[in-house]
């Protein structure tokens, strides 16, 4: 799969990740999130430093009006973090939004469940079952026995077939910071693509899929 | 809501993006001393009046606002630099390369330093048909999307907005293609030849897979 990702070394990795800040990993989450059509693994610690830089800056802006700063230095400080703020509340925003929309498809597969923080957990719970509750209520309730399931079309269905997914097969533009080398697309049989350095390129989400939750490359 | 029916379609708004541009990263001429900020952002400054210094766009904004520098237009928006962009946009099939977020960061240019830009009309104008051939040329290579089996496709030099703008209709063209081109789908249309309706409809999009 990352064929020619071995030429670059592991000092180069290392030195790249150090010299990204926590401000530009919260964007390229952000991004990666609204483009990716299934939910992405929620970043704890990106979110937690965030957070605290957030409550550090806060108390940093208390101290400044304590202090009589200059209020031109002061409003700027406070730009930079509404900023961070909005990046880190679109985040989670968006988050929430996939897991309303793909809920019974993410309560079933233990995998997409475990991306989930601890609080979307709860949410998504909640979620799920007042969903469930209202379908039933307004509807399910009232149909023949063998329509009753929330996530089947009938009793005769062999999976949960009423139950929304998301779409892996969907393209998504993307961009690398670094060359990739030659990169197969999953399903053979096509010619391998050059992914170049700082080049978009519109890719099925599934089959970039390594790349992107290795931080390899970005959606844009 | 609009665009719920379809999930994946623009997946930034121009706000949005805008936001992005803002932390692009520009020259600016303070007239002010102001001791170094250190934002979550990154840190920048310090400033001393008359000397030059690197700042986000946003910061370049909002100082210019309140009248407290001038900020200096990046190399590419010179008239000279875009009549050249111009002229090579126009003879070639090739997109130029210019800065990932050009429509943007002119847009917030000409909004907020109108009078930093030196012969801000013809830069302007200039912008504006660089944006037309380009997008002239999106359309054009839409066209050949649809000629030729496409899997994958490189968007070389596409800035962010003209990325999000074709977005929807590029990856939904890409999907079907990818469908239609899977072999389960192949299968399905030999099992199937009877079925009227469909077998007309399938037709053409054969023939692109035999390609």
């Amino acid at each position: 799969m990352d064929s020619g990702a071995g030429e670059s070394s592991a000092a180069d990795d290392y030195e790249s990740l150090m010299s990204t800040t926590d401000a530009e990993l919260l964007k390229s989450a952000w991004r990666n999130e609204k483009a990716a059509p299934e939910i992405l693994k929620y970043d704890a610690g990106l979110v937690q430093r965030s957070r605290q830089q957030i409550q550090l800056m806060e108390e940093m802006m208390d101290e400044f009006n304590q202090n009589g700063v200059d209020p031109l230095t002061v409003s700027l400080y406070q730009m930079d973090l509404d900023r961070t703020m909005f990046l880190l509340r679109s985040y989670l925003r968006t988050r929430l939004q996939k897991i309303e929309k793909y809920i019974f498809h993410i309560q079933k597969t233990a995998e997409q469940w475990n991306r989930l923080s601890k609080q979307e957990q709860k949410f998504a719970t909640r979620c799920a079952g007042d969903l469930k509750h209202h379908l039933e209520q307004s509807a399910l309730s009232k149909l023949p026995d063998q329509y009753q399931s929330h996530l089947r079309q009938s009793a005769a269905s062999e999976d949960d077939d009423m139950v929304p997914e998301p779409h892996l097969d969907a393209y998504v533009v993307c961009r690398s910071k670094k060359y990739l080398g030659a990169f197969q697309l999953d399903d053979g049989g096509e010619e391998p693509i050059d992914i170049e350095a700082d080049d978009l390129y519109a890719l099925p989400y599934k089959s970039i899929k390594p790349l992107v939750e290795s931080g390899q490359i970005d959606l844009v | 809501m609009a665009g719920t029916s379809d999930p994946h379609g623009s997946a930034f708004s121009a706000a949005e993006l805008e936001f992005l541009a803002e932390d692009e990263m520009i020259e600016i001429v303070p007239n002010l001393r102001m001791d170094p900020l250190n934002f979550i952002s990154g840190d920048f400054g310090p400033f001393r009046p008359q000397i030059a210094a690197q700042a986000p766009l946003w910061l370049a904004v909002a100082l210019k606002k309140r009248g407290k520098c001038t900020i200096r237009a990046p190399e590419w928006m010179s008239v000279d630099k875009l009549s050249q962009v111009l002229e090579a946009e126009r003879d070639s099939e090739k997109f130029q390369p210019l800065p990932f977020h050009y429509v943007e960061i002119s847009r917030l240019l000409f909004d907020h330093a109108r009078d930093d830009i030196p012969d801000i009309y013809m830069v302007r104008s200039l912008i504006e048909d660089i944006k037309d051939v380009r997008f002239h040329k999106i359309g054009k290579g839409l066209e050949i999307i649809s000629k030729e089996r496409t899997y994958a496709l490189r968007l070389k030099n596409l800035s962010a907005m003209e990325a999000n703008i074709v977005r929807p209709f590029v990856t939904r063209a890409l999907e079907t293609f990818y469908k239609l081109g899977s072999s389960d789908m192949i299968q399905e249309t030999d099992h199937a030849p009877n079925r009227q309706p469909q077998a007309t409809n399938r037709g053409p999009r054969r023939q692109l897979k035999d390609r």
